[in-house]
Order: C-alpha cells, then structure tokens, then sequence
C-alpha cells in the first residue's frame, strides 16, 4: 500500500472561491432565476450521472465474509506476543512497561527470579474487555515483544479465546517455518534504521 | 351468460391481486437493486441467486412480527387504515387495461376488470381515497412524527390533485371519454396524444408524470413518509403485516400509475398485437423505473416547496394549457 497521493498537502492551486450569484430581492428577479435554473437541465446532469454509474457497472462492494480487503501494518487488532528469531525463546523479558503504561488498566503480569537469575514472566493476561487498543503497550515495548496482530474478527464463544498468553504467543511451529510477522506499527523499528542511524558524539 | 361473467370477473380480479401483490414484492427487489447499481452498490446478494429471495425473506419477516396496537391509538383507525391504502390501490386497477383482449380456447379474454365509462375519474379517485390511509393512521397513531405526516399528507394531496386533474382535461377533451379503453382507441387512429395537438399533449403529459410522483409519493415528493425528517411518518408505529400492507398498497399504486401513464398520453397498448402489448410492457417498465431513476438521483423538496410548484406553477401551466386546447380545438 502505497501513501504518496495522501503526503502532498499542498493544494492551494486547486482551490478557488464557488461564483455565487447575488440573491435577487424583487419579484422579476426571483422569476427569472427560477426560468434560468429551470431549463438550464441541471435535473437531467443528475440523472446521466447515475445512469451512467448503473451502465459502467464498477462496483465498489467488498462482499465481507468472503472477500476482505488488506489492513494497514499500523491496525491494532488483537494483540500477539513475539518470539525471537534466533532461539525461538519468547521475547518478553518482564520488564512491566506495558503493564505500566496501559491506560485502561487490562494487562496483568506476574514474575519471578527463576533457577538461572533471569527474570521469567509467570503470568501475562490482557482483558480484551477492558483494552481499547490504544497501543500504547505496543510501542513502549523496548524487545517488540507485545505487538498488535492483524486479527480484527475477534468474535467468540470464550474471551479466553484471545487474551490467553498461549494463544497470543506465535505457535512454535510457525516460528520453525519461519513465518513469524515482524510488526511494522508504531514503536517499531522503521526500514533503513541500520543507514541512518548515526554515532553518539561522545565529545562535548 | 350472467354467471360466465361472473366467473370470469372473479377470475379477473383473483389474478390482478396476486399478480400485483408479488409484483409489489418483486418491485421492492428492482428497487433496492437498482439504486444498488447507481450507487455502485451490489444490492441483496445473500439470500437466493442474486438475492431473488430476498423479497420471500421480507415476507416471511413482514407475517411473522408480532402485530403491535399502541397503548393510546385510536385503535379501530390504526388497524384500518392499512387496508384502506391496500385496498383502494387495488380497486383502482379495476378500470386498467392491463393488456390487449386475446383469444384463449376460443374465449375472448379482455384484460380489465370492468370497462366503466368513468375510466380515468373512477381511477384517480379512488388513487385519492387511498390517502384516507396515511393520513387516519397518521392521525391515530398517537405519536408526533405520525400526526406531522398526516398534515403533511393533506397538504401535499389538496396540492398534487388539483394538478392530476387539470392535466388530464385536455387529453380528456380530445378523446372525448374518460374510458382508458377509449382512450386506446383513439391514439390508435390520432398517434399518441403526447404528439397531439401542437404541444398541448406535452405539457399535459410532463404535468401528469409530475403528478403521479406526487400521488404516489415518491422521491421528489417523498414527504408524507420522509425517513430523514420524520422518521417512517404514518408508518412509525406501525409494525408486521399491517406495514407491509401500506408498502404494498405504496408499490401497487407505483405499478398502477405507470400503467395509466402510457395508456393516458403514449399509445398504450396499439392495435392490440402482440408487439403492442409488449410495447405497452415496455413502457410500463421505464415509468417504473423511471421512479426508480429518479429516486437515486435527484434530492426531496420541502412541503412548502411542493405546494408551491403545484399551486403557483404547475396549476397555472395547467389551466393554460387546457385553455389552449379548447382554443385550438374549437377554430
């Protein structure tokens, strides 16, 4: 999805003042507007406007269950936890920011000091109830761990369906395939970060 | 002889009520599916192969919601008027010649109920009768929204009326009959009355097609029941079949106009062949959906508005026009 003909805001050239004709005030006045716009046919602009819609036949409906369009990598639908690319281990380090940050209070976590001094996440749970993916959880992430999916039908019989850390967690088997969905919105790391990030100036 | 007739009448008027009660049903579907298309919409596509039963699924829904009488409604006025619009839209296709007289088993079949003398006249009145509906269950409706659409029905009808009327006195003066049989006859031998007369038939006819958008309350002059200001007007309190009897009575007499339009100013159906009778099909179709057309197209005006193109122009130009032709048919 390409966004260039939404970034050039620049349309001063385009714009100009509607002509608005003076409001006639006698009775001869009214009269004629009324003559001019009756048989100027503006009515029948109308009509070949839809006719010609009807003719040209280009519908616009998506048929929603059965077609669907493409969302934008910046949708917050339900959440997903991330898994690291290089040893499958889940990216959550614990750290509470999101916990923290969470505006409506929905995420839960629990931690504890396991055998190797690492901090492991024992219990992570968001109330979809109460989340208004706001995403802020998402972006204060520091490992892109907690993200928004593109999963927008969140219908179901159970809400434990979704806010389960099991099933936000990406399957291990998709994470052997390899197909594993970096997130793209906001928080995340931008294309072409390695060309332009640039040395601390250490010297003052 | 008596009972011959009898029975054909009855078979007559069996076949017109159903016939014209699915097509009230059908028109709904042309409806929604046309201003789908001019809106680049797909219309009802789910139920049934392009959506064909979405009318059937409409029904079932229409005779099956519980029939809900209001506390406070004048109840005997709620539960009639309904039928009031039903029926009166109904027996003003009594005087229609739906079709050409055919041969069938050797049996000359003429396709109208009864050929009074009265045609035309018998037809519009009853057309007005059928705004008693609107407006007694406006009025006993006990809600606001339905009494302002009553008003607003008396209003727009004192309006349009005068207008339907005047118009068809000139194609009236021509013929020399208010029987819509005659009035076949006539454009047969004369050509069409839209051509006749130097004009007159033009203007009478643009005049009655204005009218009939009126009369019917379509979108131009979709006042009475003007979803966007007074929510569903006479309609709002009104729930199940007794609705849908006032949208059948609402598409019947949009069917039944566009028979009378093409019969009153453009042929109707010819010599009686066949290719007559399709072309007096045909042109029943466009005036259908020509409200259709009009409908996607063009903006509502406001009851104001609407009395004053009846009352100050149409009026004017209507009895002009009726001066003319009794002008130029005297010298």
């Amino acid at each position: 999805m390409n966004n260039e003909q939404f970034n050039n805001r620049d349309v001063s050239d385009s714009y100009f003042l509607v002509d608005i004709e003076d409001y006639p005030t006698d009775g001869w006045g009214k009269f004629k507007r009324i003559v001019k716009r009756t048989f100027r046919g503006e009515l029948f602009v109308g009509l070949w406007v839809v006719m010609r819609e009807m003719i040209r036949f280009d519908i616009h409906t998506v048929s929603y269950p059965q077609e669907k369009m493409p969302i934008g990598p910046r949708y917050r639908a339900v959440h997903e936890m991330k898994r690291l690319w290089e040893s499958d281990a889940e990216r959550c380090i614990g750290c509470g920011l999101c916990e923290k940050i969470c505006i409506s209070d929905c995420i839960r976590m629990d931690t504890k000091i396991d055998k190797d001094s690492r901090k492991e996440v024992t219990e992570y749970t968001i109330n979809l109830g109460r989340c208004i993916f706001c995403g802020y959880c998402a972006e204060v992430c520091p490992e892109l761990a907690i993200t928004h999916g593109g999963e927008y039908e969140n219908a179901s019989e159970q809400r434990e369906h979704f806010v389960d850390y099991e099933a936000m967690l990406t399957p291990i088997d998709k994470m052997k395939a390899g197909t594993q969905l970096e997130f793209e919105g906001f928080g995340a790391i931008t294309p072409h970060e390695d060309e332009r990030v640039k040395k601390t100036p250490l010297a003052y | 002889m008596e009972v011959a007739y009898l029975i054909e009448t009855v078979i007559k008027v069996v076949v017109v009520l159903l016939v014209f009660s699915a097509l009230a049903g059908i028109g709904t579907y042309f409806e929604r599916k046309i201003l789908a298309f001019m809106q680049r919409r797909l219309g009802p596509m789910n139920v049934g192969p392009y959506g064909l039963l979405q009318v059937a699924a409409d029904g079932v829904k229409l005779f099956t919601k519980e029939d809900i009488v209001p506390t406070n409604v004048v109840a005997p006025i709620f539960k009639i008027a309904p039928v009031i619009t039903a029926a009166t839209a109904f027996m003003a296709a009594a005087a229609i010649p739906f079709l050409p007289s055919f041969d069938i088993f050797g049996y000359t079949v003429h396709p109208i109920v009864a050929d009074i003398n009265i045609g035309i006249l018998y037809i519009l009145g009853i057309m007005g009768v059928g705004l008693y509906g609107p407006l007694l269950g406006g009025m006993a409706s006990a809600n606001k929204f339905s009494l302002l659409s009553a008003a607003r029905g008396a209003a727009v009808f004192i309006s349009y009326e005068v207008v339907t009327g005047l118009s068809i006195l000139a194609p009236i003066m021509m013929v020399g009959s208010l029987s819509l049989i005659d009035f076949n006859e006539y454009q047969v031998e004369n050509g069409w009355i839209i051509f006749n007369l130097y004009g007159v038939g033009f203007v009478a006819f643009i005049l009655f097609w204005i009218a009939a958008f009126a009369e019917t309350g379509r979108t131009p002059f979709h006042l009475i029941a003007n979803d966007h200001e007074i929510i569903d007007g006479f309609g709002t309190e009104y729930s199940g079949m007794r609705w849908g009897l006032f949208f059948i009575g609402e598409y019947a007499n949009m069917f039944f106009i566009s028979f009378v339009i093409p019969l009153l100013f453009l042929g109707g159906y010819g010599d009686g062949s066949f290719l007559g009778a399709l072309a007096f099909l045909g042109k029943m179709s466009f005036f259908f959906f020509a409200f259709l057309w009009v409908r996607a197209a063009w903006p509502d005006v406001r009851p104001d508005q609407l009395m004053w193109l009846c009352w100050k122009v149409l009026m004017p130009i209507a009895v002009i026009n009726v001066v003319i032709a009794g002008f130029i048919m005297m010298f």
